[in-house]
């Protein structure tokens, strides 16, 4: 599994940071999205990677790491979704303005470049 | 003075330390219910809740500067959770002098926005309050992932503030500013995970602990997630290459916001400088030092290249870009050499250099303005316009110029009063940014500087230090070349237009920062003294992780068994 979950993480990462260095302000956003999500992935799986496993503790069971998944990188991954979200929400609409400003979506406003 | 305050604060502790981020939250959740047009009531609310922020701030302050230990170290609890478990906010005498100073621009940059900036665009109060709450949370929280969130809450107002007043200039210089700092979030988090990978932890004072600890195959890994974290703290406090962002977003920035955004890049100082002394001291085994010399050569890279920045700049608000750079660039190098008697040169340097430059940006818009063909356009100078304020050509005699008798033009005419006053704070200015006597931009130099040529008998000064020390000294020949070039073009020179308009409330809040500059001049002893107090608690990090770690909840109904206390002690 961890070789299927570190393949995920690094094609997700290596489109999003091609994409980001893209003239188009569409393609910048993309990858943006999946870079995140390339790190989304890989904060969960700082936690250890573990199988039918839960994070809530269940009465006569040991209280270790070996019986249950760990919580806090879900909790953390969970934040960092919701403020992933809204950045790029806020960076879709300043996307506008600029498209509104210069009537082209180049990310330095300056017409057909390619 | 001080002895009544500290009755007063007394009973109000340790619950004050989190009043500087809920009073801007509820502030600015109170501002989202009065409509734009009731801009007056805005407007005082803001300035009213801005004004009890300094008051709580300069309390705090007082409380931590108390020499002995019981103030120096304030834990609070927000969740009462048992503390490598449960976010916990850490007052000490940094993040007390951090507070003093975001308080105090951000009083000064809303007192000025007031005049005009405030009515640019829709919620700038708002968005101004939760501006201010982020860098409050910033410099309070002791946790790695809160700070994360504290930085994001603080970015997200900041693009707000950015692109206030919008059009084409700003619009274009916040998409740059967007994506750059997305980026660097993404980096934040891929380093704190990395880290919790390795040490299973991301309390600042655990980490601490811990980190002598890890085993040599982890190391690399703790390491590397460490230099990810770096990179994006980098990138806030521009350290070139990263820095390529800040000139264009904040010279495009409203005046008001952009002397506010003087204040995040020493977040990103601040960030260094607490996990380098906290998580790298010369206890941390084989981490020690990590990535102190990448901070001294990056800085003095940023030192060099801010200077030849303001040497090529022409606009005021750009240079008053490089400036932070400058600033940025000499703060990263002394956090870099790692030894506190720099450090406490470089602590009295910090607030003076942020508010001499938070003053600059706030002048810019007035010296913009005067030469503007449109005084009351609240545009953002195109980036391209970067030239000269007036052509040469102008110079030239006029027809029938009155000579004298030499045949020389008799140009003298009384300078305007307002002119005159724009001039005079470009003076203090110039002198704090270049760093000349007698303004506080001289003590913090000379501070600096000889502790570091203050060595023990026999020990060298280093080839290191020598780089630094010029660096130092030509960035200011270079400001102060770059800043009389400017105020000669625009001061010295005949203005067809009448003189510009000043109003109060604008001029007000320089001459405040310029004053307090003055005022970190006559007191600079007692400064310097706090200043010297602080660096030494820095590189001495035992207290503080002792205090967090010693942390105890208070004691609830559900909490008790586990803390292992007798069932009487429980508030009913």
């Amino acid at each position: 599994m961890e070789i299927v979950m570190a393949i995920a993480i690094g094609v997700l990462t290596t489109c999003g940071v091609w994409l980001m260095l893209r003239p188009r302000t569409y393609q910048v956003i993309m990858g943006l999205c999946l870079l995140s999500y390339g790190v989304n992935l890989f904060i969960f799986s700082a936690g250890r990677l573990a199988v039918d496993s839960e994070p809530v503790l269940v009465p006569g069971v040991a209280t270790t790491l070996q019986n249950y998944t760990d919580p806090m990188p879900q909790a953390l991954v969970l934040t960092a979704i919701v403020i992933g979200f809204a950045m790029t929400a806020l960076f879709l609409v300043v996307l506008l303005a600029q498209r509104g400003f210069f009537g082209n979506d180049h990310v330095d406003g300056q017409g057909d470049a390619e | 003075m001080t002895a009544w305050l500290l009755t007063l604060i007394e009973p109000l502790m340790p619950h004050l330390s989190i009043a500087p981020i809920l009073l801007p939250l509820l502030t600015a959740s109170a501002l989202l219910f009065l409509t734009e047009r009731r801009s007056r009531a805005k407007a005082a609310l803001s300035l009213f809740s801005a004004a009890l922020n300094l008051g709580v701030a300069i309390a705090l302050f007082v409380w931590t500067a108390q020499s002995d230990d019981r103030h120096a170290y304030t834990v609070y609890q927000p969740g009462n959770w048992d503390v490598p478990f449960g976010i916990v906010l850490v007052l000490d005498r940094l993040s007390a002098m951090m507070l003093v100073l975001v308080s105090t621009v951000g009083l000064m940059s809303l007192l000025y926005s007031v005049a005009r900036w405030h009515k640019g665009g829709v919620h700038f109060h708002p968005l101004f309050q939760v501006q201010l709450m982020g860098l409050s949370g910033a410099f309070l929280t002791g946790d790695i992932f809160n700070l994360f969130v504290f930085f994001e809450v603080m970015l997200a107002a900041s693009y707000g503030l950015l692109l206030h007043g919008s059009g084409p200039a700003r619009v274009k210089a916040g998409l740059h500013y967007l994506a750059i700092n997305l980026v660097a979030s993404s980096l934040f988090l891929l380093g704190a995970a990395l880290i919790y990978g390795v040490t299973g932890t991301l309390n600042m004072a655990d980490l601490a602990a811990k980190i002598p600890l890890v085993s040599g195959a982890d190391r690399p890994l703790l390491h590397a997630g460490c230099a990810i974290l770096a990179v994006a703290f980098l990138a806030k406090a521009a350290m070139w290459p990263l820095n390529a962002w800040l000139v264009p977003a904040y010279s495009s920035a409203s005046a008001p916001s952009g002397a506010v955004f003087a204040l995040l890049t020493k977040v990103g100082i601040y960030v260094l400088l607490r996990l380098s002394t906290l998580l790298f001291s010369p206890e941390a085994g084989a981490s020690a030092g990590f990535g102190s010399t990448w901070l001294v050569g990056g800085g003095m890279l940023t030192l060099a290249f801010g200077a030849i920045g303001m040497l090529g700049s022409q606009r005021p608000a750009r240079l008053a870009g490089f400036a932070v750079i400058v600033s940025s660039g000499t703060l990263m190098a002394v956090v870099g050499l790692g030894r506190p008697e720099v450090t406490a040169g470089a602590l009295y340097y910090l607030p003076t250099s942020t508010l001499g430059i938070a003053a600059f940006f706030l002048l810019t818009e007035l010296m913009d303005r005067s030469r503007s063909s449109d005084p009351g356009g609240r545009g953002a100078p195109e980036d391209e316009e970067d030239h000269l304020p007036f052509a040469l050509a102008e110079l030239d005699l006029a027809r029938g110029a009155n000579l004298d008798d030499d045949e020389e033009a008799l140009i003298g005419q009384p300078i305007p009063a307002s002119i005159a006053l724009l001039g005079l704070a470009f003076i203090c200015c110039t002198l704090l940014l270049a760093g000349l006597p007698p303004l506080a931009g001289f003590i913090g130099k000379f501070a600096m500087l000889s502790a570091l040529l203050a060595l023990p008998a026999g020990v060298d000064v280093s080839t290191i230090d020598w780089l630094f020390l010029g660096l130092l000294i030509t960035s200011g020949l270079f400001a102060l070349i770059a800043l009389s070039r400017t105020g000669i073009r625009f001061f010295w020179t005949p203005l067809d237009r009448k003189a510009p308009m000043l109003s109060t409330v604008e001029y007000l809040p320089i001459a405040v920062l310029i004053g307090l500059c003055a005022f970190f001049t006559v007191r600079a002893e007692p400064l310097m003294q706090y200043a010297q107090r602080t660096a030494q608690a820095l590189y001495e990090p035992h207290g503080y992780i002792r205090a967090v770690l010693s942390a105890q909840p208070l004691p609830t109904a559900t909490n008790v068994d586990r803390l292992g206390l007798p069932r009487t002690e429980v508030p009913q």
